[in-house]
């Protein structure tokens, strides 16, 4: 089997549908390890890509007006029990484009691998950007997942991610974005990480308000058990007359695992508007109890409420 | 033998007696309504017999079909066919109103129990029971789920409370299907038309049963003001 089939294989044993490397209306680029076994770019939408020492830099620009359909499907992986992976990724946006992007990282036998992801992202006026990373991990939490990002999003643009990482064990997460939003911009950042064992889960993420009427919105969704911890920041800044931003962060902690939870908010024009949420906590007693009225066990109450917050 | 029957219950949170020696029986088949003012305990009650946590009576005893069942946790409350409708339902994320009907069985139509109270299916099923919902709507959604179970006892705290004038008639149909399915009633309530459609009803004040019996009665009596000028001491006036 060629790695290509095997990495193929393995995405389809997780969900992920293997026909899209086929389909000449996807753009995508599959790379495992430091290797770029495939890529395909479409109308408007350019690739470049090449393997370095210790993984692999990549360039997608979709050009002006540009809208394209399908999502771009990016799937970056280690299959082996060790390695490192660096991805260098160049984002760009060109004014009025549109594209949709899913990741799909998957380390299924990860016992010491490192996988590192530094973005760089460029959203032109008026244009979009959505984002959906989604990690499957193996069950041996030999694994560091350090994902950074540094988006613009310029005037009229918007930008939406969701980072998930809920299937096997997280290992040790370092994500660390930042996201400037211009005027009349929007950037909404979701992240929705479950940990086990003796998972390490960091979260920074920052957005600063800097065009007038800007809007940020930070959503965290964690749920950790055993001996797991989490610690999440979320920072916004409002710099900007009429910017308004939210941070909302849930975690559910469960057994001996710990949370912690620093909403950072700054305002530095009287007429930016900065809120956030925070809880933290065992699982509501009321909702246990009303899943239980209605005849669930306690486990399964919980496993509800957990399953309903992360999805 | 009555379905639900609560033996000389006392009950305090703190330093606050709310219930001091309360008996109530509910029998197989019929609508029990409980009036009572603001503050007098009838969530406490509610929450008593569906065994939340850290409700459970300091004396007394309270028995389901027989059994005491003081010690029973809310799923195994549950499992012998107590339900709650709650008076503040809670609301949860990612679950939808398909998912919260079908709950327990996945084999049920959930979109007969929202039609039931007067919610389309089709602009409802797949919305989520989160704080988009309005307060109302989250109540109805409550009702339905209760029907759905076909419990043995339904316990309904305030039914008819966040739902608007006009819709009282929905609350009624619940309340119609359920004694259909054979279900017995506890329905907490405020409103006099409500309380009427019930078997019997029982005041309570400081603590206990004031008096119970024929519904009118009952409610003429509550509505008489004597309660409101209660100071909290023994009952003249029964
Ligand atoms: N945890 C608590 N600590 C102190 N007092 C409490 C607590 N829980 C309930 N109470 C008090 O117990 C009393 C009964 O409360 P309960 O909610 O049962 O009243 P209710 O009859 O349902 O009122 P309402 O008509 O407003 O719904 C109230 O006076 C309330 O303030
Ligand atoms: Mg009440």
């Amino acid at each position: 089997m060629s790695e290509l089939e095997d990495v193929m294989k393995t995405f389809g044993e997780f969900g992920a549908d293997k026909g899209i490397l086929v389909n000449r209306d996807i753009a995508h680029l599959v790379a495992s390890g430091h290797r770029i076994l495939s890529m395909r770019a479409v109308e408007g939408l350019e690739v470049r890509a090449e393997e370095t020492v210790t993984g692999i830099a990549a360039s997608v620009r979709v050009l002006e007006g540009i809208i394209i359909k399908n999502p771009v499907h990016l799937c970056f992986g280690i299959l082996h029990k060790k390695g490192i992976q660096e991805i260098k990724m160049n984002v760009q946006l060109e004014r009025g484009a549109f594209a949709s992007f899913i990741a799909h990282c998957i380390f299924p036998r990860a016992e010491k691998v490192r996988h590192i992801m530094d973005a760089v992202v460029e959203i032109g006026e008026s244009a979009e950007m959505r984002y959906s990373e989604v990690h499957y991990h193996g069950l041996y939490g030999g694994i560091e997942v350090i994902p950074k990002a540094d988006v613009k999003v310029g005037k009229n643009g918007r930008y939406l991610t969701d980072f998930s990482l809920l299937s096997g064990r997280v290992g040790k997460l370092g994500i660390d974005y930042t996201v400037w939003v211009g005027e009349n911009a929007v950037a909404e950042l979701t992240a929705r990480v479950f940990g086990h064992g003796n998972d390490s889960i960091k979260i920074k993420e920052k957005v600063v308000l800097e065009g007038n009427n800007s809007r940020g919105l930070i959503k965290t969704r964690i749920a950790i058990e055993d001996n797991a911890t989490a610690e999440v920041t979320g920072i916004t800044e409002g710099n900007a007359g009429g910017a308004r931003g939210h941070v909302d962060c849930l975690e559910i902690v469960k057994d001996s695992a710990v949370a912690r939870a620093i909403p950072i908010v700054k305002v530095s024009h009287p007429l930016a508007k900065v809120t956030h949420e925070a809880a933290i906590g065992s699982v509501d007693k009321r909702q246990l109890e009303t899943l239980m009225a209605h005849g669930l066990t306690p486990e399964e109450a919980v496993d509800v409420i957990v399953r309903g917050v992360l999805k | 033998m009555p379905l639900l029957e609560i033996k000389d219950i006392t009950y305090r949170v703190k330093e606050k007696e709310i219930f001091s020696g309360l008996s109530l029986a509910v029998e197989s088949g019929r609508v029990h309504a409980i009036l009572g003012k603001n503050g007098t305990g009838k969530s406490t009650l509610a929450y008593l017999v569906m065994g939340c946590e850290s409700y459970i009576p300091t004396s007394g005893e309270i028995l389901f079909e027989g059994k005491v069942i003081n010690e029973l946790k809310v799923h195994e409350r549950a499992k012998l066919g107590i339900a709650l409708a709650w008076q503040e339902p809670v609301r949860f994320e990612g679950i939808s109103v398909r998912d919260y009907l079908t709950l327990k069985s996945k084999e049920i139509d959930p979109s007969i129990y929202l039609e039931m109270v007067g919610l389309y299916p089709e602009l409802y099923l797949d919305r989520m029971l989160d704080k988009s919902l309005s307060g109302g709507e989250r109540k109805r959604i409550e009702l339905a789920s209760i029907v759905a179970l076909e419990p043995k006892l339904a316990v309904l705290d305030e039914p008819d409370s966040g739902i608007d004038m006009l819709s009282i008639q929905d609350i009624m149909n619940v309340i119609d299907a359920l004694k259909k399915n054979g279900t017995s009633v506890l329905l907490i309530s405020h409103r006099e038309e409500i309380a009427k459609v019930a078997d019997k009803a029982s005041l309570i004040c400081n603590g206990k049963i004031m008096c119970s019996g024929n519904p009118k009665n009952v409610a003429q009596y509550y509505k008489s003001r004597k309660c409101e000028v209660c100071i909290g001491e023994e009952c003249v006036y029964v």
